[in-house]
This record gives C-alpha cells, sequence and structure tokens, in this order.
C-alpha cells in the first residue's frame, strides 16, 4: 500500500527501459514526435468523434435515413473486416512461407567441408 | 566486423566462423569476427580461442562479456560496417552481396524474396506469420521482418541508435528499426534461409509468446 507522499514503488520494468532522447532528436518526419499509440488514439479519437457525431445526432440533425441505417454499425462492421482481413492475410502467408530445402542441404554440404578443413588446421571438437 | 555474441554454441561457433571467413575471402571484403561470449558453460571460449589462433587475431577476436554484448563488442569493432548474426547456423551466410543500393542498415526476412525456413512445423510458421502481422499493424516498421536478426549497420548508424534507447533481447532488435525508420534512415532488405537450430535447441514456448507481446505492446507505447 503506498501512503500519501511516498515515493510509488517502482514498477517491474527493468527488461523494457524507456526511451531517452538525448537533447532533440532530429526529427525527419512529423510522425516520429507521436508514439504509434499516441498515433492510434488520436485517430481513433478522430473517427470515434466524427461517427458519434453524425450517428448519435439529436433528431433535429441527423443526416438522412439509409445513410444512418449504415452509419450506425459501421464500427462493428470495420472491426469484422479487419478481423477477417486478418485471417486471410496471415493465412495466405502461411501458405506462401519458404521452405528452404536446398538451402538446408547446402548447409550440411558446408558443414561437412567445414568440419574437415578444420580439423585439418588444428581444431580440436 | 561481424559480432557474434554466443551462449553454449561450441559446436555451432566454428562452423559459423568457417563459413563467414569463407564467404568473406570469396568476396574479397576485408573482415573481423568478434565473439561475445556469455559465460557458456559447454566449452565456448575454448573453442573460440582456439579460431583465434587458427585465423589469427586480426581476423578473430574473443572477448569477454561485459555489459550488453553489443556495446562491448562494438568497442572494438574496427569495420566500416557491422554485422550483427546469432551464431546458432539459423541463417545460412550465404548473403553478403549487401549494401548495394548504399543502405544505411540492411535486414535480412525470412518473409519475402526468396527468403524462408526449413524444418518448422505449422505450429511454428502460424505463431511467425501471426506475429509478424501484429508487429506491422502496430508498428508500422517498414521492414518485413523484426525478429530475422541477421543485420548490417553502417557503423555510425549503429553507434547513434544504440545510444538512442535500450530494450533486452531480441525486443531491442526490434526497436533498432523502428528507431532506425523514424530518423529517416535507409533500410535495405535481404532474403535469409532460416535453417532450424542444426546443433542445440531452439526455444519457442509460451514464455517467448508472452514476452514477445510485452515487448511489441511497450514498443507500441513508447515510439
Amino acid at each position: 500500500s503506498v501512503s500519501p507522499g511516498s515515493p510509488l514503488p517502482s514498477l517491474p520494468l527493468s527488461r523494457f527501459l524507456p526511451c531517452s532522447s538525448h537533447g532533440s532528436p532530429t526529427l525527419l518526419s512529423p510522425q516520429a514526435a507521436m508514439t504509434k499509440l499516441a498515433q492510434w488514439l488520436c485517430g481513433l479519437a478522430l473517427l470515434g468523434s466524427a461517427w458519434a457525431a453524425l450517428a448519435l445526432a439529436p433528431p433535429g440533425l441527423q443526416p438522412p435515413g439509409p445513410l444512418r441505417q449504415a452509419l450506425l454499425p459501421l464500427p462493428v462492421y470495420l472491426l469484422v473486416a479487419f478481423g477477417c482481413y486478418s485471417l486471410a492475410t496471415v493465412g495466405y502467408r502461411l501458405a506462401t512461407f519458404n521452405d528452404c530445402e536446398e538451402a538446408a542441404a547446402e548447409l550440411q554440404e558446408h558443414i561437412r567441408a567445414a568440419r574437415a578443413d578444420l580439423r585439418r588446421r588444428g581444431l580440436r571438437l | 566486423s561481424v559480432l557474434l555474441p554466443t551462449y553454449n554454441e561450441r559446436d555451432n561457433l566454428p562452423l559459423v566462423v568457417w563459413l563467414l571467413a569463407r564467404t568473406f575471402s570469396d568476396s574479397g571484403i576485408d573482415f573481423e569476427i568478434i565473439i561475445i561470449d556469455d559465460g557458456s558453460p559447454d566449452g565456448t571460449q575454448e573453442v573460440a580461442q582456439q579460431l583465434e589462433k587458427i585465423y589469427g587475431s586480426d581476423k578473430i577476436l574473443f572477448l569477454f562479456p561485459s555489459g550488453t554484448a553489443y556495446i562491448h563488442g562494438m568497442k572494438y569493432a574496427t569495420g566500416d560496417f557491422i554485422v550483427i548474426m546469432d551464431a546458432d547456423l539459423s541463417h545460412h551466410v550465404r548473403l553478403q552481396k549487401q549494401k548495394e543500393g548504399n543502405f544505411d542498415i540492411v535486414s535480412g526476412t525470412r518473409y519475402k524474396g526468396n527468403g524462408g525456413v526449413y524444418g518448422w512445423d505449422l505450429k511454428r510458421k502460424l505463431i511467425s506469420r501471426g506475429a509478424n502481422f501484429l508487429t506491422q499493424v502496430l508498428l508500422r516498421p517498414g521492414a518485413s521482418d523484426l525478429t530475422g536478426s541477421f543485420r548490417l549497420y553502417r557503423k555510425e548508424v549503429l553507434q547513434k541508435l544504440m545510444e538512442r534507447c535500450v530494450s533486452k533481447g531480441y525486443v531491442f532488435q526490434m526497436e533498432m528499426i523502428v528507431r532506425a525508420r523514424q530518423l529517416g534512415f535507409t533500410v535495405g532488405e535481404v532474403p535469409i534461409s532460416f535453417v532450424d537450430r542444426v546443433y542445440g535447441e531452439s526455444k519457442l514456448g509460451g514464455n517467448e509468446i508472452v514476452s514477445f507481446l510485452k515487448g511489441l505492446l511497450t514498443l507500441f507505447a513508447t515510439t
């Protein structure tokens, strides 16, 4: 438990130290200023507020009927679409993952040659 | 300069060194191999020292560990380019033809060109592709393979990157590429063949996956 005024216990993040930048880093792109998390949050906030403004507007300001009907479940549609895209992409990449048969065979040859050569040159394994 | 951090690679190390030496001399590239052993109990150090005698200490340098292997090894590196790779014969060293295109960094990829793997079952491939997909979505790194662990860096580029951030383990490798992109360095890719460990065991259990996710999320939140 932490009493007010005492320093917070340090978190066990010893494996992952936060990045420190010395002085001002050379920012060669505006994206470098924001972390990926911040970019995502900004993007989501933007899209989310646009959607909310349109879909949840009071009756006087609502967009026309069909548009509104499509708009309301849009976030879920997009999520599902992204899910399908992810599965399809990973599935495709899995299926086309190269098996390096000849690389493995070549490697075995190299190993034989290496052991012979090194033994000749005095390596005691 | 090739930086080879090792741990219990007594069987693989001489083969890797031999392959590297042959590849470099076939291409006429001047090289040195810096072996940094993390206190292996299996006799890796003796093997490294024997290799140093065989190839000469201008070609092979053996260092005892001191802090982070890469940072330590960098101090002794005299090359203009630094290669960082695993010593477990995973990469089948036959692609030193990088540097065409004058890239700041060249990264090995298992996922493009004729890069690939050997000896992987479906589960391992699925996990690999899944993890990579997640990485691409979250980090948009501009490189197809962040954990292939075979890289070539221009020396100044590596120094600048290493002083920026410190993660540990392979998360460090991922972070390097992400930061490199942010800093505007050019990253080229080269297909590599990731042949499953010839000697020794490869680790991909639940623990590895959890720590990968932790690392990924940390990078997501901090870069």
